[in-house]
């Protein structure tokens, strides 16, 4: 008897892209435009002087690194609403999985505006740059460049990490898959062919990554 | 007689317990070169750096045309910010924008700071590009030019802000032989065409035959100053003797 049911791979081909469209992936555009631009934000305040600013940015990498995705997503969709803040399920997902990307890639954006060589802000303010118009025109352009390996590496994981969000009862690949398998007893059919989904998605952002790490190393010496 | 454009009067920074300027005045009448010269770490760059506020000292005062800075009254960002848009700046390492064209990197100061339209912005730097020998790589970046041409690009973008002083830290040190002459062969242009500058530089040659006054700093403070004619051919000091004979015979 062979494990896999390959009628059941055909027919559960389509119900599986499905959740893959309409749950994973928009799971994971959603939370890593927001949580690029929040750790863009963190990583500033870790770089402020001000203490005031800076703790506090601290404070929420430790702790967002230092618990586990799933337990963060436990928290905010079922002891949250002890304490009277309510989420539905997407926004529950899309939270936990937006604070989590920003801890992460806060820690690539802060060493990549480090990498930053001192005379090139040095030369935006002598053309009389602001700081802010500074990073702006010149860092963050060139921090972005340092940091796509590191993000890149983000995202990809960020892609996995969408299946943990079935526990707040959001649909997605594994969870489809996971209904499916309960109803036909077919477990390594099932899960191979949601696997497989993953690989070729995480396949596609690699290919993707390498490309764009070319387009934006033109401009600098080798 | 009318005020000189630029004044610097009793500066002194340290680094820890570094004291790398005792006391610097420098004396910049408009239209005029004067060219800082002096041994490795006898304080060259930080008294240019002090013009524009990239450095602060603890002590002295700067006044580019009617922009002036107390430096023992702290001054806030907003005051430096104010004196360093008084002059413009070229680097050793020339600190040009990798990621911009060379034409992005002209208009940089114009339009990003200084709010200016930037058909216009273009327009004036296509005829600054000219000016520096440029104007066929407005569209190339940086990192497709030679050496003496980024520091070209590194003049044109500095002159883009439209500056009353124009501040060269060894423009030509990092360069190939083979280019200083071009680089040079700009600023001396520029030197007759009436702007301001201060050089910090190695180059003999170019202080005695563009600068109206040379100043020779050791130990920070300055030494010797007058007209190269003086200073660098017939030197008062000792230490300045010295100085221009190890340039000459650095065996
Ligand atoms: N940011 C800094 N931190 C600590 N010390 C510094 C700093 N910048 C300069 N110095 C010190 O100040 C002194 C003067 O430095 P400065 O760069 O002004 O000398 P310079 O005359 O320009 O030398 P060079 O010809 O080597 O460029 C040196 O002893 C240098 O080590
Ligand atoms: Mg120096």
């Amino acid at each position: 008897m062979s494990a896999i049911d390959w009628d059941l791979v055909r027919s559960s081909l389509w119900p599986l892209a499905r959740e893959l469209l309409r749950g994973t992936l928009p799971l994971t555009a959603i939370s890593f435009v927001l949580g690029l631009t929040l750790a863009v934000l963190v990583a500033l305040m870790r770089l402020s002087g001000n203490r005031l600013i800076s703790a506090p940015a601290r404070a929420y990498v430790s702790v967002i690194r230092g618990t586990p995705l799933l337990l963060q997503l436990f928290i905010i969709f079922f002891g949250l609403p002890e304490l009277g803040i309510k989420f539905d399920p997407w926004p529950a997902a899309i939270l936990g999985l937006t604070l989590n990307v920003g801890a992460y890639a806060s820690e690539a954006v802060r060493g990549a505006i480090l990498a930053v060589p001192r005379g090139q802000w040095e030369a935006a303010m002598t053309v009389g740059m602001s700081r802010v118009t500074t990073l702006r025109r010149v860092v963050l352009p060139q921090a972005a460049r340092i940091a796509v390996p590191s993000l890149s590496n983000t995202l990809i994981s960020l892609v996995k990490d969408t299946s943990l969000v079935a526990v707040v009862t959001v649909t997605e690949l594994l969870r489809q898959a996971q209904i499916i398998a309960g109803q036909t007893f077919e477990y390594f059919t099932l899960y191979g062919v949601a696997a497989v989904y993953y690989w070729v998605v995480c396949l596609v952002l690699s290919f993707g990554q390498t490309r764009l790490e070319t387009r934006l190393s033109r401009h600098v010496a080798a | 007689m009318t005020a000189p454009l630029l004044e610097a009067r009793g500066l002194e920074k340290s680094f820890g317990a570094n004291r790398v300027l005792r006391g610097i005045d420098v004396v910049v009448p408009a239209g005029s070169v004067t060219c800082l010269i002096g041994p490795s770490g006898s304080g060259k760059t930080t008294v240019l750096r002090s013009l524009n506020g990239l450095e602060h000292p603890e002590v002295g005062t700067v006044r580019v045309g009617d922009v002036a800075v107390d430096w023992a009254t702290r001054p806030d960002a907003r005051a430096v910010a104010r004196l360093r848009g008084q002059s413009g700046m070229v680097f050793q390492a020339h600190n040009l924008f990798p990621h911009m064209t060379v034409l992005d990197n002209v208009t940089s100061g114009p339009v990003f700071a200084q709010g200016r339209p930037r058909a216009e912005a273009q327009q004036e730097a296509r005829e600054l590009l000219a000016r520096v020998g440029l104007a066929d790589k407005a569209d190339a970046f940086p990192v497709q030019l030679s050496g003496g041409q980024q520091q070209r690009v590194g003049i044109a973008r500095a002159l883009a802000t439209r500056p009353k002083v124009v501040l060269f830290d060894e423009p030509t040190s990092a360069l190939d032989p083979e280019l200083v002459g071009e680089v040079l062969q700009v600023m001396q242009s520029l030197a007759a065409e009436g702007w301001t500058m201060v050089v910090v530089t190695h180059e003999m040659r170019f202080a005695r035959q563009v600068a109206d006054q040379v100043l020779f700093l050791d130990g920070g403070v300055v030494v010797e100053q007058g007209p190269p004619s003086e200073v660098l051919v017939d030197p008062r000091e000792p230490r300045t003797r010295q100085f221009l004979q190890r340039l000459l015979d650095p065996l």
